[in-house]
């Protein structure tokens, strides 16, 4: 809907994406000709019913898992041809995660969660610090940074995640059903959050999500179904129908 | 870029009960591995004490122990008059012609009677061996039935008690004082006066002959000529060196058995620790794929569960050491096969000892955690995190 108001180039163009699995003998498709441009700053919902493929696309866009044919272009660079090493790199420079489950590390504290992806840096502590306290305190946890993830609420988990999503300052962020395990007023602070992310930061944000109320955050919604993506679906338009 | 060690170590306290066990394990075989070690290395301590730089030990040739040696009066009177041995103030040369026995005296306790080494000692016999010192009583005086008992031995068998009467040899001894040898082999021998014993044990020949040389140096030229003398059927050695080989059969049945007990226990440990870092690397799938999400690489996995592994080792090895160094307190008293007599000794902790415990734990920890590790990394990401 901004197309034509913003004909920026493609962050990330995805180009006759293919991707199956093998389970037992069999060889699963999950994704056969997926064709997709997300533009910089984009907030796109990934919607479809469940076994769709939908976090198998998200894998692939964050560059953790390998497509079987196809390319996904990331500000020109075709991230299927990386090295593991080269990849590994990319992400951490480039991507932020946010998860359904948060996956945190339980042995370390919010502080040091959100510290993590800075150690993979040349900042210094100081720097570090500096980067860390205002990442929680974007995320309203200033209070919590010497709690473990035991000690905080699934919301608040959450939160840290994110804060630990934005703080090596990535284009792109991937979050997969990052409401999936929250309650109503939780989700809503976490939504809340990733708007800002998108609106203040300017992140480029990819979300999967069952939830409608998540998907209304997302400027624009594709619906995943039997490995093709249905596209330009506005979340409004299919609202009100 | 490695995980931060905190991840590791924190991981170790997390599940205190499995690192205390498996760290326990590692621990043992640390404990055995160094007091084995210990036991060895107090074993040479206490023979190489025993024998004086500068002084020289003279056997019947092929003899190898004191007991089955023996030195006639008239080649002892040779060796004596080599003008490389030193002279006393006196001017008298510095040599003391010894008489070596075996007795079999009851211990105190049990009565079990253990062979001890009775030792009669020439003229310089004291001079020679300046790590003897009289810790009570006095010494015995030449040409009486009176014998001092080394620190090791006094008490501990019938009869070796300040004051009391001790029978051997057909004769009827008095103990008359107590000395320290300095953790020396002497410390588990009876001394008296070498004539006495002489006449008392009806011996002909003496058992060794020992003396100091004026220059150390010059020992292989004495060497040299009396082996080559045909009058003589003599071996001349150090004595450092003598008594250096009347530990090595010991030291080395020590050092077999002690190595292949450690080696069959730590296989155990081994065994223990891989399980654990297994379950480990099992327990923590899901947290694994999102530490290579966020761009940790396959190395920096490997490294944080293998030092995971480590520190688990380096914890087993301070419990361990720590509980042989106490080990340090105890005296062990035991037969030397090779003069099938008593010797005291303690176990004695080394730098060397230290340092190869060390490698022997992490080498453990290292085999234990190295497969689980290797797991760790080959997790593909997307697998690990569905394990969620
Ligand atoms: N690592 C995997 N190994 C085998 N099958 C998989 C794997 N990941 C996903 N699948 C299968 O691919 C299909 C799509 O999965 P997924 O992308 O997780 O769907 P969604 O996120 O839309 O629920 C499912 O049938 C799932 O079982
Ligand atoms: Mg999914």
């Amino acid at each position: 809907m901004h197309a034509a108001e913003r004909p920026a180039p493609a962050l990330i163009r995805i180009r006759n994406l293919a991707k199956s699995y093998r389970r037992g003998g069999q060889v699963v498709p999950v994704l056969t000709d997926i064709t997709l441009d997300v533009r910089a700053g984009d907030f796109l919902g990934l919607m479809g019913p469940s076994g769709s493929g939908k976090s198998t696309l998200l894998n692939l866009i964050a560059g953790i898992d390998k497509p079987d044919a196809g390319e996904i272009l990331f500000d020109g660079v075709d991230i299927t041809r990386l090295g593991e090493r080269e990849l590994a790199d990319w992400r951490a420079g480039t991507v932020g995660f946010v998860f359904q489950f948060y996956n945190l590390m339980p042995v370390l504290t919010a502080y040091e969660n959100v510290e993590l992806p800075l150690t993979l840096t040349r900042l210094s502590r100081r720097e570090r610090r500096a980067h860390v306290e205002a990442a929680l305190a974007l995320v309203g946890l200033s209070e919590r940074m010497a709690h473990y993830p035991a000690e905080l609420s699934g919301g608040q988990q959450q939160r840290v995640a994110i804060a630990r999503a934005i703080i090596s300052d990535p284009r792109l962020i991937v979050a997969d059903e990052p409401t999936g395990d929250l309650d109503r007023h939780s989700a809503a602070e976490v939504l809340a959050l990733m708007d800002r992310l998108n609106t203040d930061l300017g992140k480029t944000i990819v979300m999967v999500t069952h939830d409608r109320r998540a998907a209304e955050r997302a400027h624009a919604i594709m619906y995943l179904d039997k490995g093709e993506l249905s596209t330009a679906a506005d979340v409004h338009e299919r609202s009100v129908r | 870029m490695p995980v931060p060690v905190a991840y590791s170590l924190r991981n170790l306290w997390a599940r205190k009960l499995t690192t205390v066990l498996t760290a326990g394990g590692m621990a043992l075989v640390v404990f055995v591995f160094a007091a084995v070690l210990m036991l060895d290395a107090g074993l040479r301590a206490t023979l190489v004490a025993t024998g004086q730089p500068d002084n020289i030990l003279v056997t019947r040739r092929s003899s190898g122990t004191e007991i089955q040696s023996g030195v006639d009066r008239a080649q002892a009177a040779i060796v004596e008059s080599q003008p490389e041995i030193a002279l006393g103030p006196g001017g008298a040369p510095v040599v003391s012609k010894e008489v070596v026995v075996l007795i079999a005296q009851p211990k105190r306790g049990t009565g079990v009677p253990t062979n001890v080494t009775v030792r009669g000692v020439g003229a310089a016999g004291l001079a020679l061996r300046p790590q003897v010192r009289v810790v009570a009583g006095r010494m015995f005086r030449p040409g009486t039935a009176e014998i001092v008992v080394g620190r090791s031995i006094a008490e501990r068998f019938e009869g070796t008690g300040l004051g009391e009467r001790i029978r051997f040899g057909g004769r009827e001894w008095t103990v008359v004082g107590a000395f320290d040898a300095g953790g020396s082999a002497f410390d588990s021998e009876l001394w008296g006066d070498g004539e006495q014993m002489m006449q008392a044990f009806r011996r002909q020949v003496f058992s060794s002959v020992a003396a100091r040389l004026a220059d150390p140096g010059q020992f292989d030229a004495l060497r040299a000529r009396l082996e080559a003398d045909p009058r003589l059927t003599l071996d001349v050695k150090r004595e450092r060196s003598f008594y250096e080989e009347q530990s090595q059969a010991m030291s080395n049945f020590i050092s077999y058995l002690g190595v292949t007990l450690s080696v069959i226990f730590s296989v155990g440990a081994m065994i223990g620790a891989m399980i654990t870092m297994y379950a480990a690397v099992a327990n923590r799938t899901a947290e694994i794929g999102a530490l290579r999400a966020l761009g940790f690489r396959r190395g920096a996995i490997l490294a944080a569960f293998l030092a995971e592994a480590l520190f688990l080792a380096l914890l087993g090895w301070a419990v361990g050491i720590a509980f042989a160094a106490a080990m340090q307190a105890v005296q062990i008293s035991t037969m030397n096969w090779q003069s099938f007599s008593e010797l005291a000794f303690r176990f004695t902790l080394t730098r060397e000892i230290v340092v190869k415990s060390l490698l022997f734990a992490l080498a453990m920890g290292f085999v234990g955690g190295f497969l689980p590790a290797v797991r760790a990394a080959r997790l593909r990401i997307v697998d690990a995190l569905r394990a969620a």
